[in-house]
């Protein structure tokens, strides 16, 4: 007979074990769909991994959003406020970054604080966005899932609606896309060949910096006690309220941060390109990572791969949409995985 | 056109835009009675219209007569919501992990393996399924006026709009008639009471959770088959009816009678996008396009405003786990 027991502690080999035995039991799982439909796996395989080493600079430009967006999504889930819209926050952020380099006076067109400036407001619009549905959430208690979710598509067609109309460049033959940026706009890559730029740098900044308020400070001690009781944190004295609000628009912020880099480093202008699904893949991040922002920044690299993938994989003659499988059983054998880390099960002789 | 021709032009798209995020939310209301929230709505629906698409092929294709076809298509589209929906009973109820992150998680799941199953058809232009449910009207012969444009924009419909009109009367009965709906409303209320009387809380769960699962199908195949559809697969398809559809539950109070209309008032918002232009009332497509989901937005708002913090009629243990020995 099959007995199982909550576990008082979770021993520390199983937190780390349970999600990469889930991963590799999701890439097993993957991997038997392409057989089952006639697909190569095995060279499957070797495009999303192996093809993701030689471009392993590529793979690095896939994670230096993800992880930004990711550490975002963190902050609101550390304090089980369930922020889905890093997606539209993140396209908040293109076209407030954009708005500043397309629109700024000609006297800072080749200053160095364009780059700043065009971060600054992109930090702001999508940390406003995101306060849509956090503010809503702090005052009426509205369920955030929804409204952050449904905000995507919202900032999706504003973000059309700009380069198909009035954002639409003069210079660009037709397509919806913007003038391209000044110079001065553009983040320089580290390489002479290659797209790894130096947004790397404020990807790993802001790994250390959500690490140290995160997990030190006294506003990441509150975000934890909210987190694991509502009720424990009122007694407290703590304001729910304002730290929901503070921590929406955090999340946001960085999410529009993620946009900002997007846009100057790979696109140097306004266009449509966007992977709507990119919120989803920052909370695939967050929970194989357990909401630690140093594990954030490894397992980003690791779903930057799989992003990477999704561009790499047609070129070899298999459809782009098993990685995005790939990425959804991940999460569902993570979360699967993880009773085993809550629970012990036994066998009990009768 | 005389403005009445366009009312009723409004309303018979905006019922049939409606059907699909109605049958869904139908669903999820069943679920949520019984204490389980499932948001992989949008993955399930996304299921539930790849299914579709695929045996719509094929039974069409066998030289079924159209009707039977359709049926049956409706019937494996509803097993395999079913089955995507048992995932998430399993993980929440079995494994007893975190409902929400499970729902997000077959949200992803659902999307990701329909757009893998489908993706040889969105470059095939002859995957069509021309022919689909077709539209019966019962109010031709109603001459006044404003009466007969509404009836017509409810009773000129194909088999899918009345089977939903059935669903909901059913679903109503069901929950607020019956035993069974009666023991279903105990287990998302109080389900240590429920289980004291012998209701066994966890089979009951997973059953409706399938239920909810076969109903988000139905949903998301009357995207492909029903006579207002074009009967091709797209990647993107369900466009966020999924969440659209959970926002309407809690605009209806989990109340099926309710949940109706809020499911039309959306049919009208998403009819807008393809009659103002046809109209010419306003062209901009990413404007019209923005409108269901600001809409919806404003509606969960107003929602949540206008009743008193905890009393929006949620069931008291939607979302938390039942577990006989931790009690």
């Amino acid at each position: 007979m099959i007995k199982v027991e909550k576990r008082l502690e979770t021993p520390k080999y199983l937190l780390v074990l349970t999600p990469i035995l889930s991963v590799l039991v999701a890439i097993l799982f993957s991997s038997i769909l392409l057989l089952v439909t006639g697909e190569d796996a095995i060279k499957a395989l070797d495009t999303i991994f192996g093809g993701s080493l030689i471009n392993w600079q590529e793979v690095l430009v896939n994670s230096i959003t993800l992880v930004i967006l990711s550490i975002g999504v963190a902050v609101a889930f550390k304090m089980v406020i369930w922020n889905i819209g890093a997606a539209g926050q993140m396209m908040i952020g293109m076209i407030c970054a954009a708005g500043v380099a397309l629109f700024v006076p000609i006297a800072l067109k080749d200053s160095i604080f364009l780059i700043p400036l065009m971060a600054l407001a992109a930090v702001i619009g999508g940390g406003l966005w995101a306060l849509i549905s956090g503010g809503a959430k702090a005052i009426w208690n509205v369920n955030e899932v929804i409204t952050s979710l449904l905000l995507n598509y919202v900032a999706l067609y504003l973000l059309q609606f700009l380069v198909f109309g009035p954002w639409k460049g003069v210079t660009t033959s037709g397509f919806p896309q913007s003038d391209p940026f000044p110079a001065a706009a553009k983040i320089a890559t580290i390489f002479p060949t290659g797209r790894l730029h130096y947004g790397l740098f404020v990807a790993i900044a802001v790994v250390i910096i959500f690490y140290f308020l995160l997990n030190k400070s006294r506003w990441g001690y509150e975000i934890r006690v909210i987190g694991e009781g509502r009720n424990v944190a009122r007694y407290g004295g703590m304001s729910l309220a304002k730290n929901i609000i503070v921590a929406m628009f955090v999340s946001g912020g960085l999410a529009g941060l993620a946009g900002a880099i997007h846009v100057s480093a790979l696109e140097g202008r306004l266009s449509p390109h966007m992977n709507t699904d990119i919120g989803y893949t920052a909370i695939i991040v967050v929970w194989l990572s357990r909401l630690h922002p140093l594990v954030i920044g490894v397992v980003s690299v690791f779903m930057g791969a799989l992003l990477f993938a999704e561009t790499n994989l047609p070129a070899a003659g298999i459809p782009y949409e098993i990685a995005k499988l790939l990425q959804g059983s991940i999460l569902f054998f993570v979360i699967a995985g993880d009773f085993f880390s809550r629970y012990k099960v036994k066998f009990v002789k009768e | 056109m005389s403005g009445l021709n366009i009312f009723q032009d409004l309303l018979v798209s905006a019922v049939a835009m409606g059907t699909p995020i109605l049958f869904a939310a139908l669903g999820e209301i069943i679920t949520e009675k019984s204490g389980v929230q499932n948001l992989g709505i949008e993955g399930m629906m996304y299921i539930g219209a790849i299914t579709a698409f695929l045996t719509g092929l094929a039974l069409t294709a066998a030289g079924l007569p159209v009707l039977i076809a359709m049926i049956l298509v409706v019937l494996l589209s509803a097993i395999a919501g079913a089955m995507i929906a048992s995932l998430h009973a399993y993980v929440c109820l079995s494994l007893r992990a975190n409902q929400i992150v499970s729902g997000l998680a077959l949200a992803i799941l659902g999307t990701g393996l329909s757009y893998y199953i489908g993706t040889v058809f969105i470059t095939d232009p002859t995957a069509i399924i021309s022919e689909k449910f077709t539209r019966f009207s019962f109010a031709d012969g109603v001459t006044i006026p404003f009466v007969g444009e509404i009836l017509r924009g409810f009773l000129n419909q194909d088999l899918l709009v009345y089977f939903s009109y059935v669903a909901v009367i059913v679903v109503w009965f069901f929950i607020y008639k019956t035993q069974k709906g009666l023991n279903l409303r105990a287990i998302g209320e109080n389900p240590g009471a429920a289980d004291a009387v012998g209701v066994n809380v966890k089979l009951s769960r997973y059953i409706y959770v399938m239920i909810g699962g076969a109903f988000a199908g139905i949903g998301g195949a009357s995207l492909i088959i029903s006579a207002a559809s074009v009967g091709q697969w797209g990647q993107g398809m369900i466009a966020g009816r999924g969440w659209i559809a959970i926002a309407l539950v809690i605009f209806a109070r989990w109340n099926p009678k309710l949940v109706i209309w809020g499911a039309y008032l959306f049919g009208i918002a998403m009819a807008l996008e393809s009659r103002a232009q046809i109209y010419g009332w306003f062209d901009n497509i990413f404007i019209l396009k923005m409108i269901p989901y600001i809409v919806t937005i404003l509606v969960l708002l107003i929602t949540f405003i206008f009743s008193k913090q905890k009393d929006i009629g949620e069931p008291e243990s939607l979302a938390k786990p039942y577990d006989r020995e931790e009690r």
